[in-house]
């Protein structure tokens, strides 16, 4: 399949998506082409399992990396590095650049890494402006709390954003009595509101229906057109494939490669992906084209290097 | 196609009363329990229940149960149980005497018995969070770890208080206010207050409910969570060490066992008032009212004219009524 054909199917024409609108290109353009996101050989073992071993990659602006492996690849681990949960226990980790040192998770945020984890990283028994506001609450200098303002936020958020439109849910609603379709729009919005230059999905797909996973699926599009970049972390091949730029296959805690979507079709990746899983590495070395060149349409770079 | 947002279906609409109810079901609930008993009591003793002395007695009572369940539900909604604060009330009161016997100060033995409050809450939340035992088990052990302490420091030895009770600290803390209304009760106001602000109004609080509802979603999020909870223990310990101190100060002695007759009806209190023992959810204002249903029965009991026998029987009917109808207000509105 051509690549410009890919591109344009790619690339639907109504990306008007309030949520990304109303946060703009927040995202500054980096100098000197630098990468937002770079991972340089990370290891990891919990308990002497070895769970990561030399995973480097790097995320650029306005990119989507589709990450793809099977349970137990390395793809939850190597995210809650991203985020501040786990710390590495070799290789760096570079924002914009500048490599970051004991990351946590309130570093990672103010560095401007969303997660969207999904309901699960929503508190049931809590109303909607506490679980916005979570870990990251409008608090004056002493750590009181600016409840009103929360409040008010969450309302704008609910109205512009999320949708949400019936009266008889407002910031104080609590979380129990949400659709799973609601609760998503929730942790979206909850990772967009605040400014994130890269945003990590995390299984959004997980549970949706087809017509929210089309939404969502359109929403991450969104996310590149307004200059941020994301990490789309999935099973399901056919949904990583439709909006990432690259694609990178985890096997057992190693890259086994990393796949412009422009270069490569989905048949192509699909034979990847069944000779990664049961080989663990993918050795049609004529066909791996090296990913840190700019993803797009079939670059002359790519030509001229093979 | 212009008006898509976010990836959500709409949302089903729901009427607004039960929206309202869904909000304060908790609070509904404590609030008809405690009318519940509090009509039951003037009717099988209105001249009790009528005039104003059982109430003035209630306002010393209750405060040394209710100034532990403020905080102690702070630690139930993260996720978290203390046990050991009878024996932080009297492990506060050995610093007491020691202080105030080494330097004649009263103030000072009282600034020391907060202290020694204080860090028998440090070590409680260390205890469990840096080593991980379960808070139950955790403070089962440092209820008799306390309370042993206690015994070997005082070699067992009850303390006379009566010189001390001349100290300004004295009627600061079991006074009486224009001479009618006992201090315990004032401090009570004033700490419901300081632990509603801290739970609905600080960050203490958000960390403690999004601890106690997801643990995990608070470690995604960034929440401190071992900071939250080693400051839940130790604020648990200081109003524990607070209460010792007025208790004794009441009763002009301090004795080594003192503070395990509160132990149930202070759990009591926290669990009538509608705090979730799975974490999560909790108000002070449940805790206050159920407080002072707690510390009301046995008055009303004997008010009533039903023998002390009664006392077990009707706590437990009154503790197992309150929280079934806080869970059946939950099944129904949530």
């Amino acid at each position: 399949m051509p690549a410009g054909e890919r591109e344009s199917a790619r690339q639907p024409a109504q990306i008007a998506n309030p949520i990304v609108a109303a946060l703009e290109p927040t995202a500054a353009p980096l100098p000197g082409g630098e990468k937002r996101l770079e991972l340089r050989h990370i290891s990891k073992s919990f308990g002497g399992v070895r769970v990561l071993q030399d995973v480097s990659f790097d995320l650029g602006s306005s990119e989507v990396v589709g990450l793809l492996g099977d349970n137990g690849a390395g793809k939850s681990t190597l995210i809650k590095i991203i985020t501040g949960v786990h710390r590495p226990d070799e290789g760096e980790i570079l924002f914009g650049g500048r490599r970051v040192g004991g990351l946590t998770v309130q570093k990672a945020r103010a560095l401007g890494i969303e997660t969207v984890y999904q309901e699960r990283a929503l508190a049931d028994q809590l109303p909607l402006w506490r679980n916005i506001f979570m870990g990251r609450a409008v608090a004056g200098p002493l750590g009181f709390l600016n409840v009103g303002e929360m409040r008010r936020m969450t309302a704008e958020l609910m109205g512009e954003s999320m949708g949400f439109t019936s009266a008889v849910l407002t910031p104080d609603t609590v979380v129990k009595g949400l659709s799973g379709g609601e609760r998503q729009g929730l942790a979206i919005v909850r990772a967009l509101h605040f400014q994130a230059d890269v945003i990590i999905l995390d299984e959004p797909t997980m549970g949706l229906s087809l017509k929210e996973t089309e939404k969502l699926l359109r929403f991450v599009e969104g996310i590149r057109t307004a200059g941020k970049s994301a990490i789309f972390i999935d099973h399901n091949i056919f949904h990583v494939y439709s909006v990432a730029d690259r694609i990178i296959v985890l096997d057992r805690g190693r890259v086994a490669g990393q796949f412009p979507t422009s270069r490569y079709s989905l048949d192509e990746l699909l034979d990847i992906m069944r000779e990664v899983a049961l080989r663990g590495t993918f050795t049609e070395q004529e066909r791996y084209r090296p990913a840190d060149r700019p993803p797009g349409p079939a670059s002359q770079a790519g030509e001229e290097q093979e | 196609m212009n008006s898509v947002v976010a990836p959500v279906t709409p949302p089903r609409s729901r009427g607004a009363l039960t929206a309202f109810t869904t909000t304060w079901a908790s609070q509904i609930g404590i609030t008809v329990a405690f009318l519940g008993l509090w009509i039951a009591f003037i009717v099988l003793a209105p001249s009790t229940f009528l005039s104003d002395r059982i109430y003035l007695a209630f306002a010393q009572t209750v405060p040394y149960i209710a100034i532990v369940a403020l905080f102690l539900t702070m630690v139930v909604i993260a996720g978290d149980i203390d046990l050991s604060f009878p024996s932080e009330m009297a492990l506060g009161m050995v610093g007491f005497v020691f202080a105030w016997q080494a330097t004649g100060s009263v103030e000072l033995g009282v600034l020391a018995a907060l202290g020694v409050g204080a860090l028998a809450g440090l070590f409680n939340g260390l205890v469990v969070t840096y080593i991980g035992i379960p808070a139950l088990v955790a403070t089962i052990g440092s209820w008799y770890l306390f309370r042993g302490l206690t015994l070997v420091l005082v070699n067992g030895k009850s303390y006379a208080l009566v010189t001390a009770s001349n100290a300004p600290s004295y009627d600061l803390l079991v006074g009486k206010l224009g001479g009618v209304v006992p201090m315990e009760f004032v401090w009570l106001l004033v700490l419901a207050v300081v632990a509603w602000v801290l739970l609905n109004r600080h960050r203490l609080g958000q960390n403690a409910y999004v601890t106690g509802d997801n643990g995990l979603a608070a470690g995604l999020m960034g929440i401190p969570i071992r900071r939250t909870r080693i400051l839940l223990f130790v604020l648990t310990g200081v109003a524990a060490a607070l209460a010792g101190l007025m208790n004794s100060f009441q009763i002009v002695n301090f004795y080594p066992t003192m503070g395990d007759g509160f132990q149930l009806p202070t759990l009591a209190a926290v669990f009538v008032g509608g705090t979730s023992v799975f974490g999560g959810r909790g108000t002070i204002y449940g805790t206050f009212l159920g407080a002072f249903m707690i510390g009301a029965i046995q008055a009303g009991i004997v008010a009533v004219g039903l023998t002390d026998y009664y006392t077990n029987f009707i706590y437990g009917a009154v503790i197992l009524a309150a929280v079934a109808v806080h869970a059946l207000l939950r099944r129904r509105f949530e």
